[in-house]
Order: C-alpha cells, then structure tokens, then sequence
C-alpha cells in the first residue's frame, strides 16, 4: 500500500489558476471583461417584441408568418454590439452578458426582477428602468397571453398536482423546445442557397396550406438574419473607417466582409466559418429560449476543412486559428442563460447555457475522428477555461488513445471539464431507435449528456421524474405524506405485502399511474407549441424542415423523440435493496417499524435504524451481483413503460429515456421525505445514474461495472459523476491507467463520466471563505460551474460525493 | 492446500501495487512487526477489532451485547480494553455505523478468486493483474501457493508484494508462479536489525539472494521504505547499496517515504513506539534517488 504525498489545497487552487493562459492580451482582456462584469437584464427585446405585438395584433397572417415578422422586426433593429478587440460579432443581448427576455413565453414578474436583482448567488441586475418598463408596458400587455399561462390552464388537475408536489418538473413551461444541435446544413450552406430550395418547394403549394405558409415564414426568417449581418457589415465598415490603429482596421474590414459574404453565402474561410456559424446561433437564440441555447456540435469535424486549406504549414495562419477560437469561445461565455424562475430555476440554476461542443468519435464515414483541430480545440479551452461553452470528449474505439490522455491533462487541474462520452455506444443508441447509420455516426451529445442525431433530430426534453418520490407515495399506498394529498393511486398498506415482489409490483403501478399522466401532458403541451410557437429560422437549420415544408416545432426534423429524464436511480436503488435485504430478506426489520421511523425522519432511536440501513445494506455501485441488478431492473422497467407509449400526435415523436439531474436532484430530494436508504428527509437524492452519495466504498473499478450492467444503449443517456483526488491523476502513468478505465467502462456499456478533481479539503476552504474563491469551478451535473455561486444544498451534496483516492 | 486464509483486505482499482489496474489482496499475519508498518491491521494472525471513534454515535448496544465486557463508555464513546477481548465479533456485528469493524476475514480461494475476476476486463485492458500484500503473504504459504496457481491457470499476471521473510523452502515452492516482486529491504546493520525486526529478516536476505540465483533479478523491484534516522542513515544506505550490487539485471528500485501511522496504531489498540517521527522531506527524497541511481540503478519516488 503505496501512498504519495498529497496536494495541499493551496497547491490545488494555484494549479487551477496557473492553467488558463489566453493566447495574447487582447483575448486577456476580452475574457476578463466576459468573466468578470455582472450579468445584466437587458430590456431591449421585451420592448421590441411587446412593441411589434401591440402595432400587430390581429395581422391575419398565418402563425408562422406572424412569428417570423416578428423576428425580423427584431432582428432589423435590436442593438449591434461590438465587444472591443472582438473578431466575430452578433450577440443576443445589448452587449456582452446583458440577458434578454422572452416576455411572449414566460413574463417575469416584478417580485422575479426584485429576487435576481438582489439575490447573492447568481444576479442578474435589474436597473430601475426596466423595471419600470415591465411594470408598465411589458406585465400588463403580456398577462393572459404567455404560453407558460397557457400550458399552466390546459393541464389537468392530476398533472398539476404531481407538478406541485414535486413528483416532476416541466421543461416547457418557460422556456422553448430546442434540444437540437448544428449539423453539416449549418456549415455547409448559405441562406441564399436555402431560399432557392425555399422557392422550389414554395411552389408545389397554395397561400393558406401550412406548407406554404410554413415557408413563406422560413423565408421571411432568413430574410431578417440576412438583414442583421448587413447592418452588422455597414457598422463595420463604418468603425473601420474611424479606426486608427491599421492592424485593427485590416481587421474591421476583413469583419465587415466577412458579414457580407455569411450568412448570405456558404463560408469559405475559417474566419467565416465561425462568423456564419455565430449568426445562426445568435438567430436560432433570439427568435426564441430554446433549451439549451444552441450548439455547433461536432466542431473539429465541421471546420476541419477549412482548417486545413489554410492552415497547413502555415504556422502564423494557425496561430490566428487558435485567437479567433479563443474568441468565439468567449461569445459563448458573453450570453448567459436566460433567468429562469420557480421549480425551472431550481432544476437548472446556473448562468450556464449548456452549449456543448463534441470532440472526437466517428466521422461520418465511420473512421476515426480525431483530427489536428481536436487536439487544437482542447488546447484552446485549456488555457481559456470559461463557464460556457462546454465541451465533451467522444471516445471511439477507433481513436488514438493520446487523445484521451491530452483530454486527461485538461481534466487535470479540476474545472470537472471535459467529461468523456462513449460514441460507439452512441452509434447503437442512435441506429436502435431507427436512424441511418450515417446519421447515427454524426450523433454527438448536447446539453448534459443527451445523445441525439445531431442537425437531424428533434430530441425534445419534457422533465425530470423523481423516482424517490414515486417510492415515498408507495410505501403510503398511493398518499404524498409531505402534502397529505392522494395523488397515486392505492396499491396496498406495504405492511400487508408478503414479499419483495408484492412491494415492486406495487411501484411498478405507481409509476405507470404517473407516467400515464404526464404523457398527457406531454401531448397538451406540444400542440401548444405547434400552434403557437412555431420557430422557422431554427427550422432553416435543421434537416428535413424545409424539404418537409414544416416547422421544426410541428415535427419537420427528420427524427422526433420526446424525453422524460429519470433523476434518482442510487437512492431508489439503494432503497429498495434495503427493504429487500433487511424487511424480507434478512426479516430483521418489520416494514411497520421502518415506516414509522422514515414518517418521524429517523428521529430518536431511529437513528440507529438510519445507520443500519445505510451501513448494513449490500447496494447498488458495489459490483455486487443482487443490488446492481435491481438497478438494471429499474432501468429496464422505466424504458420499457415509456417506450410503450405511441408516438407523440403533434410530431410523431417517439418516447425515450434520460438518466440525468442537472440540479433537480437538490430540489427533489427537498420534496421528498426520508427514504429507507437512511437518507434524511429533505436531503439531495443522488444525482444521475451516480450510487448515492458517499455510498460507493469499493472504488471506482466497481461503480463503472455496476454501472454498465445496466442497459444504457436503450435510453439516451445516462450521467455518472466519479470525484477523484488530484493525485490520481499525477503523472503519465496514472494517466494512462484512468484511460484504459474509462475505455473498458464504455466497451461495456457505460454512456458517459466525468470527473471532479478536488480535494474535499479545498471545497471546504471555498465554503468557509467564499470571497477567496471565487473561481472555483467545479463539475455539477452535465456541466461545470462556479462552486460559491451553488445553492447551499448543492454545495453540500458536492462535498459529500464519495472522493475515490489513490489506494 | 489451505482452505481458507485470512484477508484484511482486497482493493480494486489499486494502481501503485505495480503495472496496470491492479486489485490488492492484503493477507493477514506477518513475521516483523515493523514499528513504522503502514498497514498494522495487517500485522497480527487473528481478527482484529478496529475502532472509528469519529463513526460512533453513543448508541452502546456494543457495551451491553460484549459477552466479555471487554467494552465500557468512555466520553462521547467507547474504551476497548484489548486483554479481555476474544475477538468474537460480536460487537462489530450490531454496531449500526461501523465504527467497531474486525480485520481479517477468512476467504476461500474460490472466494478470493471470485473479487479477483470482477476486474479482469481491467486487467486485460491496461495490462494490469493481482497483487498480493499484506501483512507478509508468504505467511500464509499454502494459501498464497494456491491463489498464485488460479492466478497462473486464469492467465492472471502476479505481483508479490513481501519482505521475504519466510523459509527458503516456502520461497522455493511459490517463486515460479509470481511474476513480479515487489521486494522490501529494510534494515542492513545486525544491531538495528536486532533492534526494530527480530531475527526473521534474516531470511529476507538469503531469499533474494535465492531469487538473484535463480536469475529472477530481472522480475525484481527493490522496495526501500524511506524512515528518517532509521532506514536512511549513511551506514544503511552503504549495507543496501551493497545488496543491490551483488544482484543481477535488477529491474528497479522505490523508495516509499514514511507518513505517520499513529492514527492507525491508536485504533488497533496497538502501542506505537514512532511518535514525532515526520516524513521525510522531498530534498531528502531526491537525494537518496540520485544517491542510489548512482550506482547504475532506475530509482522511482
């Protein structure tokens, strides 16, 4: 038994700071100011559109049409800002960091300005004009006509009262469908070539068909972006004009006709690449909130071409290369998320947009995909360390592990990023659920660790599914003890059941009770979207939109799927196997007894029993052979009942399954009472497909084989977090070991990793002196974020995640 | 064979214990008892009871289920009062937190193999296997002998992790199923020796010589525990040079620094004769590395 010195944590935190290391001061400069100024309520967009809706409110244009004037209103006069120093313009916002609103989905309210303007985590300012303005103009125009009051009317009762007793949440409510990613179309072509294909199909139909009117709006929406990038290249001519500095000019010029040529035109530069790219993006997030902001998706695949006509031999040329990345990274970094409110802040709370840019895997043609912008691309990120965007390592069989150990050196100094993705278990994923195998190779994953066919698919995401809670109310035949209301349905007193088998069939009921409901309102919520709330300029984007002549919201992608994503796999697991082993198994606990105790929280001497139950209970995350497979049977049973479902009426979406929390796993664990597992009411449930906190004793080899004996290729993804001691990955050797570890995870099935590498020790100085740390990043969920601006709770639970040491 | 043999511990993903992922079988027992031993739970032959104070909640179920009253309260826990303890388990068994746990459990081969093969997708993948440590595994030889022999017969690569202190004959029979040895030398003078080891590591010597003979120098790594004022004093360092001298095509050698165990010590019940001893510095580290390479040797930290 070996142990080496450990990294004291302020050798850890200097480690972190030493790393970021922009390519020159002028990339410095502009990280700073997206690090660092506050994030700011921008009221320019509510006024636009408040202001477009008023002067067009009953226009007799078809929806389509009407939402697509209503971009291009938009988009013909919002704010041009220039970050000084930038090389790519466009920004969603009035300047770097300063958020718009999208009062026509979700108002917020004057009590939501006054919460984000004063909170401590995470502001988001709001001056006293906007405030005013919202008051005014925005709160009254808007009240009655939002589609988060929409969707909150149609629903039914029954979904309502799982909403509100915490049993889910609703991604839709306030925010926009858009769990997509960019695919070849977005770097391929230009608007004018897409117009064209516009007006071919145009004329198969008639004024009034959907169709047409589907693409007059698409047209209309290109129209505007059109429109924006030409004011954009008039702006820069103009500053060009005035600029003394002749490098700066050359660069303003070169800018301004960059502008000129993309959208309009496919690009053909690098340069104009990622500009063509930034103007989709900065349509696709102005003409609506999607989910997850919007992604260039496999980067190192779309602009290697460009990349290595100019870049081959010419080292100057790579260098500017690398500048022009570390500035399109910091555009991410310029446009936090849209202020969300209520449960939706709770589920996702954070500044972070989860755009996700995929490296590595299977180019198309199924070979390797590891390419010199890979390794670039990393580089880049390593030395800029941003909150957003947010990377993800694609792990192929077919790629030259160095990659992976390059990915590893990033890991290193602990901002949790990148997190490792196993693309070959994506393929299968993708070509189960019917895609073509071309399609599937150009998959990746968005978001958190959501596997879609990327440029090709809808994959929307309806809300997370708090399976603990579905636990609590069966061992309460049917009753949520927290709220006393009946909302399951009776399946039994659990004291009355003979056997395991009696309890799981029990659940079995409730969950498919449940389920059930939310389908419904998954279906209710659709069409309001499709009829509302189409969204063409995104529909330009992804493939087959304009071929199918129907909206992205209508089911114009080439492949549909609807997500629940199931949070609460450990605890459940844990739980269960604890009822198993101790009430039926072992027949040392009367279920009286233990329902009693998790009733009084485990008060008095139920402390004991606690202890018991989480001490004495063989458990899933162990590579034990009964525990994990209850976890492989809960995982199979949930796929099975969702995938049941038919296809969704409004876009023909097939039903699948997540494993992933972001944060919801704070805010359902709040919700939920004590479970048998010994956790305490209130507490965190575990996150992702994780073992419960702290409960993972046998190291990381076992969590991976527990883990992968759970079919992951029938679902879309599934999230696990490892936390490691910086000293596992010292040196080249241990590098190496945790590659071959991670490999071996996904030949097995395994879907993704990531790692968090902190001492317990450093988490801790970061709690009791925030104003010292206060870029801290650590792994959250599928994401990273700044450790002091985590909610307490969140904080906790991160701390208590087990630390898997050198042995 | 043995039927069963006494295993503190089996760790997975144990990546210092030699190449590749490793699990660690950590055998109960040894001969020495070392006073800076890094894993002294592993020292004695019979269970140990291990006590966690900060795992305890006051609950005293243990002190009324000891058939022995071996257990009394003590502040915010219990006293164990180690000449009246038989050992029987009895307390580790209802106490809810595991703040009492007995070392050593008694494993079949089949047993052992059995947690072996859960990692053998790893082993395979990183070139990695089994090593047995402990505790001294040569110890318990019959039990070791037929572990190695799964090992060999499962394509499983071996590494030993001894002081090879144990009959020339014991060695004899296990030495062509290990493939790697993980050798400890400690102390070379016969008064120090006398002082901190017993008699036993007279056998380390002789057993190496043994391996050198047998022209396993090659499958060899020299394991030197770096214990300030004791293992790294000039004289030691000149006996141990001298011993790597004589040995043919060694294949290199570690130096592992010293951390304090007290902590441990304190929670066997165990009285720890080390105290104030600090590891040693990473200068002084060096030093001994470039001190030894000189000799024409690969020296790891």
């Amino acid at each position: 038994m070996v142990e080496t010195p450990k990294l004291s944590w302020e050798m850890e935190m200097q480690k972190r700071r030493d790393v970021i290391r922009p390519i020159n001061e002028r990339i410095a400069r502009l990280r700073q100011e997206s690090v660092q100024s506050e994030v700011k309520i921008s009221r320019e967009r509510a006024m636009l559109i408040t202001e477009y809706y008023k002067k067009e409110a009953d226009p007799g244009w078809s929806t389509p049409v009407w939402r697509a004037r209503a971009f291009k209103y938009l988009m013909e006069r919002v704010s041009l800002p220039v970050e000084e120093g930038q090389l790519i313009v466009g920004l969603r916002g009035t300047g770097a960091r300063e958020v718009p609103t999208y009062p026509e989905i979700c108002t917020h309210s004057p009590e939501d300005l006054e919460v984000l303007n004063s909170r401590e985590n995470m502001p988001y300012r709001v001056d006293k004009t906007t405030r005013d303005y919202y008051e005014q103009e925005v709160i009254p125009f808007w009240e009655g006509k939002t589609v988060r009051e929409e969707i909150f009317s149609s629903l039914p009762d029954a979904w309502l009262q799982a909403y509100e007793t915490g049993v889910w949440t609703e991604f839709m409510e306030q925010r926009a469908p858009g769990h997509s990613a960019g695919g070849e179309r977005v770097f391929k072509k230009g608007l004018l070539e897409i117009k064209e294909e516009i007006g071919k199909k145009i004329s198969q139909f008639y004024p009034g068909d959907a169709e047409y009117e589907e693409l007059m709006a698409m047209d209309i929406a290109a129209d505007a972006i059109l429109a924006y990038a030409r004011r954009y290249s008039e702006k820069l001519e103009k500053m060009a004009g005035e600029e003394k500095d002749p490098g700066r000019k050359r660069e303003l010029e070169i800018m301004a006709g960059n502008c000129r040529r993309v959208p309009a035109e496919a690009p053909t530069t690098f340069w104009e690449a990622l500009q063509h790219y930034w103007f989709v993006h900065v349509g696709i997030v102005y003409e609506t909130n999607p989910w997850d902001s919007f992604t260039p998706g496999r980067l190192d695949q779309h602009l290697l071409p460009f990349y290595r006509r100019e870049n081959e031999e010419n080292q100057q040329e790579k260098e500017r290369a690398r500048e022009l990345l570390q500035a399109f990274w910091i555009k991410f970094n310029n446009q936090p998320a849209v202020p969300k409110v209520g449960v939706t802040a709770e589920e996702s709370f954070t500044y972070n947009d989860f755009s996700k840019i995929n490296l590595g895997g299977v180019a198309k043609d199924g070979s390797d995909g590891v390419n010199e912008l890979s390794s670039l691309i990393l580089e880049v990120f390593d030395g800029i360390r941003t909150l957003q965007p947010n990377l993800a390592v694609l792990v192929s069989n077919k790629n030259p592990e160095r990659f992976f150990l390059e990915a590893l050196d990033v890991v290193g100094p602990g901002f949790g990023e990148p997190p490792f993705f196993n693309a070959d278990g994506a393929i299968v994923k993708m070509l189960r659920q019917g895609k073509n195998l071309e399609d599937a190779r150009a998959s990746g994953v968005s978001g958190c660790v959501e596997t879609g066919a990327f440029g090709r698919e809808a994959y929307i995401l309806t809300g997370y599914f708090n399976l603990p809670k579905i636990l609590e109310i069966t061992l309460h035949n049917g009753m949520d003890p927290v709220t006393g209301k009946n909302i399951g349905i009776e399946t039994g007193e659990p004291t009355s059941f003979q056997s395991f088998g009696e309890l799981w069939e029990a659940f079995k009921k409730q969950v498919a009770h449940f389920l059930e409901i939310k389908m419904r309102g998954n279906e209710i919520i659709e069409e309001i979207y499709a009829r509302r709330f189409p969204v063409p300029f995104m529909s330009l984007w992804i493939d087959d939109c304009v071929e199918k002549a129907r909206d992205y919201n209508s089911g114009g992608a080439r492949y549909n799927s609807q997500y629940i994503q199931v949070v609460g796999l450990g605890t459940l697991a844990f739980s269960l196997n604890a009822i198993q082993h101790h009430v039926y198994g072992n027949q040392t606990l009367k279920m009286g007894v233990l329902l009693k105790a998790l009733d009084e929280d485990f008060s008095g001497d139920g402390e004991i029993l606690r202890q018991v139950l989480l001490n004495k209970t063989p458990r899933y995350g162990e590579d034990e052979e009964k525990a994990d497979r209850l976890a492989k049977e809960i995982v199979d049973e949930i796929v099975n009942l969702v995938e049941s479902y038919p296809s969704s009426k409004v876009r023909g979406a097939a039903r699948r399954v997540y494993f992933l929390p972001t944060t919801v796993h704070v805010y359902f664990g709040r919700v939920t009472g004590a479970t048998p597992d010994g956790r305490k009411a209130h507490r965190p449930v575990s996150e992702g497909v994780s073992p419960v906190q702290g409960s993972d004793r046998k190291g990381i080899s076992a969590v991976f084989k527990s883990v992968s004996k759970c079919d992951w290729e029938k679902t879309g993804g599934a999230l696990l977090n490892q936390k490691l001691t910086p000293d596992l990955l010292e040196g080249e050797e241990n590098k190496k070991k945790l590659v071959k570890l991670i490999k071996t995870f996904f030949n097995l099935g395994g879907h993704h990793v990531q790692f968090n590498i902190v001492s317990r020790e450093l988490l801790q100085k970061a709690r009791e002196k925030p104003q010292d740390f206060q870029d801290l990043m650590v792994r959250v969920a599928g994401y990273s974020d700044y450790f002091v601006n985590l909610p307490q709770d969140l904080q906790e639970e991160i701390i208590l995640r087990t630390e898997h040491t050198e042995i | 064979m043995a039927a069963k043999g006494l295993i503190t511990d089996i760790k997975r993903y144990a990546i210092h214990d030699g190449p590749g992922i490793r699990t660690t079988v950590f055998f109960k027992g040894c001969p020495l008892s070392c006073p800076w031993c890094h894993n002294p739970e592993c020292i004695s032959s019979e269970k140990d009871l291990m006590y966690f104070e900060y795992k305890c909640i006051s609950c005293g179920i243990c002190i009324k289920e000891c058939p022995e009253d071996a257990l009394e309260k003590e502040g915010p826990g219990v006293k164990i009062n180690y000449s009246l303890c038989t050992s029987c388990e009895r307390c580790a068994e209802v106490c809810p937190t595991g703040a009492l746990e007995i070392k050593g459990q008694w494993y079949s081969v089949g047993e052992v193999m059995k947690e072996l093969e859960k990692d053998l997708l790893f082993y395979d993948s990183s070139e990695g296997g089994v090593t047995f440590s402990g505790g001294e595994p040569l110890y318990q030889p019959d039990f070791l002998l037929a572990l190695l022999k799964e090992c060999r017969r499962g394509r499983i690569h071996t590494v030993l992790d001894t002081s090879g202190c144990a009959d020339r004959e014991i060695m004899e029979q296990v030495m062509d199923y290990v493939d790697l040895f993980y050798y400890d030398l400690k102390l070379t003078d016969r008064s120090e020796q006398k002082k901190f080891l017993g008699s036993e590591i007279e056998n380390s010597f002789r057993n190496l010589e043994l391996l050198n003979r047998a022209g396993r120098g090659s499958d060899t790594v020299i394991r030197i525990a770096v214990i300030p004022g004791i293992s790294d004093t000039g004289q030691n360092l000149e006996g141990l040079m001298e011993v790597l001298s004589s040995l043919q095509g060694l294949k290199e050698i570690h130096l592992l620094p010293y951390h304090d165990v007290r902590e441990k010590f304190r929670r066997l019940g165990r009285k720890f004769s080390l105290n104030g001893l600090s590891s040693p510095e990473k200068k002084e580290l060096e030093f001994l590395q470039e001190k030894i390479a000189a000799g024409g040797f690969r020296v790891k930290i």
